[in-house]
C-alpha cells in the first residue's frame, strides 16, 4: 500500500484530519483512566471482609429508657436466637462489618509510647464470636470461657483492668511485629496493663474505611461481651440457605423478649454489603456509561467526516477507478487513512492518558496507571476507527469509474 | 438579518437530516451528562445557611494530651463538655450554642402502639434563633429552661404529624424514653444542605426530628450519636463515662454567631486566651493551636462534596469537549459541503462576515436544539439519581440558574464549535467553486 497519496490528502484537510485525531486522542486518554478507575472500584468492592458473609444474619434491637437487667436480657437474647431451627452460632457484638460505626483504639508496643503504632477496630463479643462470624484462626486460639468480662463489669465506675488478651489480624500481626511469632506478644491499647495475644485471624475488616486501605484490616477482638443496650448487635450464622426464615424468626424473637423492644435494623450481611458499597457501584456504572457513550460520539465522527471526504473525492475515486484500481485497492485506501489517523490520535492519547493520570494522583490520590492499559485503549480505538470506516470506505468503493467521465 | 439566516439555517439542517441529528445528539448528550454533574455538585456545594454564613462561626481547641503530639497538627474537631459548657456560660459571641446528636424512643400515649426511634439533637436555646429554624407553632426554649434542666422538646413537623396528626401540640407532653417532656414548639419543614451544624454522621442527611436541653439530656442519661474522639483513659469513677463533664473525650459541636464577619479575629483572640488559661491551670497540656472557620470554610476543610462527585464533573467535561470536537468536525464537513452555495452568495455581494454570521447562526441554533435534548436527558439523568435511595437523591432537582446555564452552556459551546468550520468557510475563493460548476 503506497501511504504517500494518503499523507499528501490528508495534509490539504489539515483541520478535519487534526479534530480526529484530538477526538480519538482524548477519548483514549478518558477510557484508558476510565478503564483504570472502574477496575480499581470493582477491586474495593470485591475485598473479603474474612466473615462467612453468605450465612449471617444481623438484628439491631433497642428497648425504651434504661434497662438494670440487660447483661441477663442479653442472654436470653442469645439462649432464644440459639434455639431458632437453622442457627448455627449466634453472638452479640459492639460493631459489624458494613455497618459504618465503629469503634477504635490506638495501638502501641509499649507504655510509654508518644505516638500510636497503629489504629484498630475493636470488636467486643462473646466467646462464641469468632465461630460466628466465621473467622478463620490462623495461628493461637480463641477465648476461653474464663477470660470474658461483662460490660457491665468493665464499665462501672472505678473498673479500670486492661483485658489480658487478644485476637488480632494478620494484618496487624505483620505491621506490628514484621517476621516475627505475635503470639504471647504484648500490646497497649485499651488502660495502661499490657495485652497478650493468643489467636490471629486470617482476616478481619474493620466497618468503615478510617485509616484507608492500608488499615483494612487492622482489626482486634478484645473478650469483653457486651449486652444489648451496647448497640444491640445480633449476628447470627445460619445453615447455607436459611437466612431468610432464620432472619424473621429471630426478628420475631428478639421483639417478644422483653416490654419493649424496637427492632432498628434487621438484613443479611449481603444487603449490608451491597447497601455499603452502593456509591463504588454507581461511580462504576457511570464511567461506564461514559466510556460507552465516548466510543459512540467518536464513531459518529469518524462516519461523518469519512462520509463527507467520500462524497467530496467521488470524483476522484472515479479516475483512479478508471485508470484501473481495484475495489479493494479503493477501500484499502479509506481503511490506511483512518489507521494512521487512528495511530496519530492513540499515540497523542496515550501521552494524555499518562498526563490524566497524573493529575489524578495528585488530586484523587489515585495509584498510577500500569502500562497495561495504554495498549487495550489504542487496541479498542483500532477496532472503533475501523469499525466506523467500513461504511463510508465501502460506499467509496462501490463508485463507479464511469464517474470520471461525467462532469458534475 | 438574524432571522433570515436563521432561516437559512433550518433549511440546511432539512437538506442534511442525518448529520444534523448527529450533531445534536452529540451535543445533546454532552450537555446532559455536563449538567446531571454539575447539579448534583451545584446542590452538594450550596450555601446551606445563606443569609449568615458569614457570621457563623465553629470554634475549634486542641484540649488533648501531649500524647500523639505532632506540631502543626489541626486542632480537634469537636470539643470537650467542659470546654463547650464553659464557652456557653462566658457568653462572648452574640448567640451561641453546643449540641450533640443522639436518639430517642419515643412511646405514645396510647396503650398498645409500639415506640419508635428517631434521632434527636441535645442543644441548647440559642440553637433556633441563630440558624433560624422556622417554626410551624411556638418556638425554642430560652436560656433559662436550659438552667433549669426543663423537660421540654422542640418537634420537627415530621414527628409532630406522627404524634399528634399535624395540630398544634405546644403545651402538649410527649414521652420521650422514661420521662414526660413539654412541647414547647414544633418546627416547619427545615432542610439545610448540607446538615452543616453537625458533619460527623450524615453530611445530607435531614435534620433531627426532637430538639431537647443539652442539660436536660444528660441528667436522663440519653443515648448519644456521633463521633467521639478520647485521648486517655475516662477517670474510674465518674458514673458518666466518657460523657462526663471531665472525661477527656471530644464530642460535642459548638457553634457561634457573631454580630459581623470582621469580629472574627476579636473572637479568635477570645479562644487562644481561653486556651492559655486552660494551659496555666494545668488542664490544656499543647501549644494554643485554635480555629475559628465559618460556615463555608468548615464545609470545605470537612471535605463535605465528596471526591467521586468532583470527579463526575470533570469526567463530564471531559465528555462534552470530545462531544463538541465532534461537533466542530461535523460542522466543518456540513458548511465546505455548501462551497457552492457560498461561493454563490460571495459572489452576489455577501461580504466574509455575513457568511461568517450565516455559519455562527446555524451553529448557534445547532446548539439551542442540543441544549433542549440536553435537558431532557440532564432531567432524565436526575431523575435515575434520584431512584437512588442514598441520602442526597430526593434533593437533586434542576433549579432556575442550572437550567439557564444549561442553554447559555450549549450555546456558547456549539458557537464556539462553529468558530474554526465558519471561519474556514468564510475564506473560500468565490472564483474557485463557481468555476468548478
Amino acid at each position: 500500500m503506497e501511504l504517500r497519496p494518503i499523507l499528501s490528502t490528508l495534509r490539504r484537510h489539515k483541520t478535519a484530519s487534526a479534530l480526529i485525531v484530538l477526538e480519538i486522542a482524548l477519548s483514549c486518554a478518558i477510557i484508558c483512566n476510565a478503564l483504570f478507575l472502574i477496575s480499581g472500584r470493582l477491586e474495593r468492592m470485591d475485598r473479603p471482609s474474612g466473615m462467612a458473609e453468605e450465612e449471617l444474619v444481623r438484628v439491631q434491637v433497642t428497648g425504651v429508657g434504661t434497662d438494670d437487667n440487660a447483661t441477663a436480657r442479653t442472654e436470653s437474647d442469645l439462649a432464644l436466637l440459639r434455639a431458632i431451627p437453622g442457627v448455627k452460632s449466634a453472638s452479640i457484638v459492639n460493631q459489624v462489618v458494613y455497618d459504618g460505626s465503629s469503634w477504635n483504639s490506638g495501638v502501641n508496643l509499649s507504655p510509654d509510647q508518644t505516638h500510636i503504632t497503629l489504629s484498630a477496630s475493636i470488636y467486643l463479643g462473646d466467646a462464641k464470636l469468632p465461630e460466628t462470624m466465621g473467622l478463620k484462626l490462623v495461628a493461637g486460639r480463641t477465648f476461653n470461657p474464663d477470660e470474658m468480662v461483662k460490660w457491665a463489669v468493665a464499665n462501672s465506675p472505678g473498673y479500670d483492668a486492661a483485658p489480658p488478651v487478644a485476637i488480632i489480624t494478620t494484618d496487624m500481626a505483620k505491621k506490628l511485629w514484621p517476621g516475627e511469632d505475635p503470639i504471647g506478644k504484648t500490646l497497649y491499647s485499651w488502660g495502661d496493663a499490657g495485652t497478650r495475644v493468643v489467636g490471629v485471624v486470617e482476616q478481619l475488616a474493620r466497618p468503615n474505611e478510617i485509616g484507608g486501605a492500608a488499615a483494612h484490616y487492622y482489626s482486634m477482638l478484645l473478650p469483653i461481651e457486651p449486652d444489648y443496650t451496647v448497640g444491640g448487635r445480633y449476628l447470627v450464622r445460619t445453615e447455607p440457605g436459611r437466612r431468610e426464615e432464620v432472619l424473621k424468626a429471630a426478628v420475631d424473637v428478639l421483639q417478644k423478649n422483653g416490654p419493649t423492644r424496637i427492632i432498628l435494623n434487621q438484613g443479611t450481611l449481603d444487603q449490608m454489603r451491597a447497601a455499603y458499597y452502593r456509591q463504588d457501584r454507581s461511580m462504576a456504572w457511570m464511567l461506564v456509561i461514559v466510556c460507552v457513550a465516548l466510543l459512540v460520539v467518536t464513531a459518529l465522527g469518524i462516519v461523518g467526516l469519512a462520509s463527507f471526504w467520500v462524497q467530496q473525492r467521488t470524483k476522484q475515486i472515479g479516475v483512479r477507478r478508471a485508470l484501473g484500481a481495484t475495489r479493494t485497492q479503493i477501500l484499502r485506501y479509506f481503511q490506511t487513512e483512518n489507521f494512521l489517523l487512528a495511530t496519530a490520535g492513540i499515540v497523542l492519547g496515550m501521552m494524555m492518558a499518562y498526563g490524566l493520570n497524573q493529575v489524578l494522583m495528585a488530586k484523587a490520590e489515585l495509584p498510577r496507571l500500569p502500562a497495561l492499559y495504554l495498549p487495550v485503549g489504542a487496541l479498542v480505538l483500532w477496532l472503533l476507527g475501523q469499525l466506523s470506516v467500513l461504511g463510508p470506505a465501502r460506499r467509496a468503493a462501490a463508485v463507479p469509474p464511469a464517474v470520471a467521465t461525467r462532469s458534475v | 438579518m438574524f432571522a433570515y439566516y436563521f432561516d437559512l439555517a433550518l433549511r440546511s439542517f432539512r437538506r442534511n437530516k442525518v448529520l444534523t441529528a448527529l450533531m445534536v445528539l452529540a451535543i445533546a448528550l454532552g450537555i446532559g451528562a455536563s449538567m446531571t454533574t454539575l447539579t448534583v455538585f451545584h446542590v452538594l456545594s450550596g450555601d446551606p445557611i445563606p443569609t449568615k454564613s458569614d457570621r457563623l462561626f465553629y470554634p475549634q481547641l486542641d484540649p488533648a494530651t501531649m500524647n500523639g503530639y505532632t506540631p502543626g497538627e489541626e486542632p480537634e474537631e469537636q470539643m470537650t463538655r467542659y470546654d463547650a459548657e464553659e464557652l456557653l456560660r462566658q457568653k462572648r459571641a452574640m448567640r451561641q450554642a453546643m449540641m450533640t446528636g443522639g436518639s430517642v424512643a419515643v412511646v405514645p400515649e396510647k396503650a398498645g402502639l409500639t415506640p419508635f426511634y428517631v434521632d434527636a439533637r441535645y442543644t441548647s436555646a440559642d440553637f433556633f434563633p441563630m440558624f433560624e429554624t422556622p417554626f410551624l407553632f411556638g418556638g425554642g426554649w430560652s436560656a433559662a429552661e436550659d438552667a433549669r434542666h426543663d423537660r421540654v422538646v422542640v418537634l420537627s413537623k415530621e414527628l409532630n404529624e406522627r404524634v399528634f396528626a399535624g395540630g398544634n401540640s405546644v403545651g402538649r407532653s410527649i414521652r420521650l424514653g422514661d420521662a414526660e417532656f413539654r412541647v414547647v414548639g414544633v418546627l416547619d419543614a427545615w432542610r439545610p444542605v448540607p446538615k452543616f451544624y453537625d458533619l460527623t454522621s450524615q453530611n445530607f442527611g435531614v435534620p433531627e426530628q426532637a430538639f431537647l436541653p443539652f442539660s436536660t439530656s444528660r441528667d436522663l442519661r440519653m443515648e448519644r450519636n456521633g463521633s467521639m474522639n478520647c485521648w486517655a483513659n475516662i477517670g474510674g469513677d465518674d458514673p458518666e463515662g466518657n460523657t462526663g463533664v471531665n472525661a477527656p473525650c471530644a464530642w460535642i459541636q459548638y457553634w457561634v454567631e457573631l454580630e459581623s464577619p470582621a469580629q472574627a479575629k476579636e473572637y479568635l483572640q477570645y479562644l487562644r486566651d481561653y486556651s492559655e488559661q486552660q494551659r496555666a491551670s494545668g488542664r490544656f497540656e499543647r501549644p494554643t493551636n485554635v480555629r475559628l472557620r465559618n460556615v463555608m470554610e468548615w464545609l470545605a476543610f470537612q471535605e463535605v462534596v465528596p471526591r467521586d462527585v468532583r470527579m463526575q464533573v470533570w469526567l463530564a467535561f471531559g465528555f462534552l469537549l470530545v462531544c463538541l470536537l465532534n461537533t466542530v468536525g461535523l460542522l466543518l464537513a456540513k458548511f465546505l459541503r455548501r462551497a457552492n452555495e457560498i461561493g454563490v452568495r460571495r459572489a452576489l455581494g455577501a461580504s466574509r462576515r455575513a457568511i461568517f454570521a450565516q455559519c455562527l447562526v446555524e451553529a448557534g441554533t445547532v446548539g439551542l436544539a442540543g441544549g433542549v435534548l440536553g435537558l431532557g436527558l440532564a432531567w432524565l439523568g436526575l431523575w435515575a439519581l434520584r431512584q437512588q435511595s442514598s441520602g442526597v437523591a430526593d434533593i437533586l432537582h434542576l433549579d432556575l440558574p442550572m437550567l439557564a446555564t444549561t442553554f447559555v452552556l450549549s450555546v456558547v459551546a456549539s458557537m464556539l464549535a462553529g468558530l474554526v468550520p465558519a471561519w474556514q468557510a468564510c475564506q473560500l475563493a468565490p472564483a474557485m467553486q463557481l468555476k468548478s460548476q
